[in-house]
């Protein structure tokens, strides 16, 4: 009898195999209560989070440009609720539905660091960082932050910050309401956003005037789009009307097109040391006597910029910012 | 039953004025203390309490509050102490992003950026907090102490800063202001005002600063238009250190021997403070004096009133250019009130506070080089009797809302 009974549990199993399983279904519940999750695979974002293979449901995405972070390699992904959809807005944002949750791990060394997400709750955004233990099982919720030990991109020993829930919203917020930074379709690649459209998770896709160039093709592009790019996705999270450094004047943003609020003959107002003993933001033909410049160059606090999330230099972004301002007609 | 309704009317009254279940976490410096810090800052609610015990908490990264209606409060700014002095990231040590908060009996030490921020926070007070750079004036120091940027409702109450390189205590674009009782010493700025309205800065003592209290406005900023701001009782005495500011800062272009200084506002009032031993000037009335490229800003001063005010032993050793030969040239003392004469001259109730001199600059962005000085007697305000009381003594209510004061009492 019982034999009989393991029989048909196995005649069960294979019957189950033969056909198509359905997806494993992302928890949407986990991402719209109220708590907070206390490791990254409650959400069931992913098939295998080690391998970072997301179920079909949550869609990986590029950037053309990215922010810089410490050169950690960046996974991207969105998800959108069945049956839901993301709403195009111009050259801009998305607009995700409730329920929505952007992921984004990142990786150093061929090692998986942290994975941060952004949920989209009833009440407004929630963003939390989970930090992965050091056998790359489990990512757990990391709420206060943490610095941790690691190698750098150019092998020099890197204390690497995991930002709290505080510092997330510190570049994630809009007038003080956590919003997403991307992706915004200006930096996102037309066939993606065809493909999403298509496959019914997004209303329309978007037009859009002027895209910021791929980063790897930087050196072939215009130097001011190839530098506007990296500065609207590496400062202009902060540097904008709305945004952490509002009280700065200094906007960075990709569709901004004063040139005082671009930094240019701009004197900074509450730099304190960051102004390094110089007078101008930008001093067009003279990247050495600009203030941008000289706080991408730092790593010291107090004078670094980005403040959050960098403990290295970028050496490609120092380059792309130095060439459009050295070809800047004085 | 029947609840009799004077208990509901109670039992409501209760409920509207403790926020339900309000507690107090307590967080103890040692090991670990980054992490569970800045933890009990992020899971309190509006209503609690986040107290830190005595100690010296050795902390490595800037820490945020984003929760309103939270009071962080320590053992008194001698016993409790946020030591920076390891920190390795943020651009300072406390940023303070929701409304209603208080921060008080706590010091913050040596951050590498500026010492404590609120941004966008409405109606939050600072009490008896203390930001110090314990190695004295340097131009490594972080650049402000106290920071309160874009905020209506702004109470810093009987702090003490020392040795920021930029001001000690700085207000920016915000409304509603009181800074009173404080003590800033070893700063560029003693207590800087700008691009801000509606401010009362009383009852302070600023010494040993190049400059002790600065009320400025400037271009290209998303606030601008400061003005009617009240600067009363306020000891502002020996402001004779070096200017240590980083170069590109408006403070680094601040003479040493600076006492109370007006720059591009409307309406300012300096009134009743004991203005003493400043050599450069105890009073200074200018322009803005950089080129600017923005329709909207005012660059001069407007409607500036100096009223019985005690002066004594300023303007003895001038940073200006020519010092000496001026010094002796006015007989021993440059005279009180220096005005750049560019715009409207400040006007004086009487007395010493009329006595003054002026750069005859011949337009605002000219620079020192082209002044022509003359002495000068400075005029009653204008008004309808006598001088007395006038339009530009009439002015809007100055200073924070008077409900912030429950939260600034020992």
């Amino acid at each position: 009898m019982r034999l009989l009974a393991a029989a048909l549990l196995l005649l069960g199993g294979a019957v189950a195999v033969s056909a198509t399983p359905p997806p494993p279904p992302v928890h949407d519940w986990k991402i719209t209560g109220s708590e907070y999750p206390q490791v990254l695979s409650e959400y069931g974002f992913f098939v295998s989070a080690a391998g970072q293979i997301p179920v079909p449901t949550v869609t990986p995405y590029r950037l053309n440009t990215p922010l810089w972070s410490d050169g950690a390699e960046k996974l991207r992904f969105v998800y959108i609720p069945v049956g839901q959809q993301a709403k195009a807005q111009g050259d801009g944002l998305l607009d995700l539905p409730v329920g929505a949750a952007l992921i984004k791990t990142f990786k150093l060394g061929g090692k998986l660091i942290e994975t941060r997400v952004l949920l989209h709750r009833a009440e407004g955004w929630v963003a939390l960082p989970y930090v992965w233990d050091a056998g790359q099982h489990e990512a757990r919720l990391t709420l206060g932050g943490k610095r941790i030990a690691l190698a750098g991109p150019d092998g020099k020993p890197l204390s690497y910050a995991v930002p709290n829930k505080n510092q997330c919203k510190e570049c994630h917020g809009v007038s003080g309401a956590v919003t997403p930074i991307g992706p915004k379709a200006y930096n996102l690649a037309p066939a993606w956003l065809a493909a999403l459209q298509k496959a019914g998770k997004l209303d329309r896709v978007p037009t859009v005037a002027k895209r910021i160039p791929l980063w790897e093709h930087r050196t072939h592009a215009d130097a001011a789009l190839a530098a506007r790019g990296y500065l609207d996705v590496n400062c202009a999270h902060c540097h904008n009307p709305n945004g952490a450094a509002s009280n700065s004047g200094l906007y960075l943003g990709w569709l901004e097109s004063d040139p005082i609020k671009l930094g240019i003959g701009k004197r900074p107002v509450a730099a304190g040391r960051g102004s390094g003993n110089l007078e101008f933001d930008v001093v067009p033909g003279d990247p050495a006597h600009s203030i941008l410049y000289y706080r991408m160059a730092s790593l010291e606090g107090g004078i670094a910029m980005p403040e959050l999330g960098r403990a290295a230099l970028d050496p490609d972004g120092m380059a792309a910012v130095q060439k459009w301002i050295g070809e800047m007609r004085r | 039953m029947r609840i009799p309704t004077a208990i509901i009317a109670a039992v409501s009254a209760l409920a509207l004025t403790a926020p339900a279940r309000a507690k107090t976490i307590q967080v103890a410096a040692g090991e670990g203390a980054q992490g569970r810090l800045q933890e009990a800052l992020i899971v309190a609610q509006p209503g609690d309490v986040v107290e830190l015990a005595a100690g010296r908490f050795a902390l490595t990264d800037g820490l945020s509050l984003d929760v309103n209606g939270v009071t962080v409060r320590g053992a008194g700014m001698e016993g409790t102490v946020l030591d920076f002095s390891g920190q390795q990231g943020a651009g300072e040590g406390l940023l303070v992003t929701s409304d209603d908060v208080t921060l008080r009996d706590f010091a913050v030490e040596n951050t590498k950026g500026d010492g404590i921020k609120s941004k966008g926070a409405d109606n939050v007070v600072y009490y008896r907090i203390r930001v110090t750079w314990t190695g004295g004036p340097k131009e490594t120091n972080g650049a402000y102490g106290i920071y309160p940027v874009a905020s209506t409702g702004v109470l810093v109450d009987g702090c003490k800063v020392s040795g920021a390189s930029d001001a000690g205590i700085y207000v920016g674009q915000s409304k509603a202001i009181t800074v009173r009782y404080n003590m800033v010493e070893n700063s560029v700025a003693g207590i800087e005002i700008e691009n801000s309205r509606d401010a009362l800065v009383t009852g302070n003592l600023v010494t040993r600063n190049t400059g002790g209290i600065l009320i400025f406005d400037l271009p290209n900023l998303p606030v601008m238009g400061g003005g009617n701001t009240v600067i009363s009782d306020n000891l502002v005495v020996a402001n004779d250190t070096p200017n240590f500011a980083p170069k590109g800062n408006i403070v680094a272009g601040v003479r040493r021997g600076t006492g109370v200084m007006v720059m591009a506002n409307d309406g300012v009032r300096i009134s009743g403070n004991q203005i003493h031993g400043n050599p450069t000037a105890a009073i200074m009335v200018v322009s803005y004096p950089n080129k600017f490229d923005d329709p909207r800003y005012q660059p001069s001063p407007r409607n500036i009133v100096i009223m019985v005010n005690s002066l004594d032993r300023n303007g003895t050793d001038p940073q200006v250019p020519g010092g000496a030969q001026l010094v002796a040239a006015f007989g021993g003392a440059l005279p009180p009130v220096l005005w750049d004469g560019v715009g409207t001259a400040p006007r004086a109730v009487g007395g010493a506070d009329t006595t003054a001199w002026s750069l005859n600059l011949p337009a605002q962005g000219t620079g020192f080089e082209t002044a022509k000085p003359t002495p000068l007697v400075l005029l009653r305000p204008l008004g309808p009797t006598h001088g007395m009381p006038s339009d530009a003594l009439r002015r809007a209510p100055v200073g924070a809302p008077a409900a912030l004061d429950a939260r600034a009492q020992p």
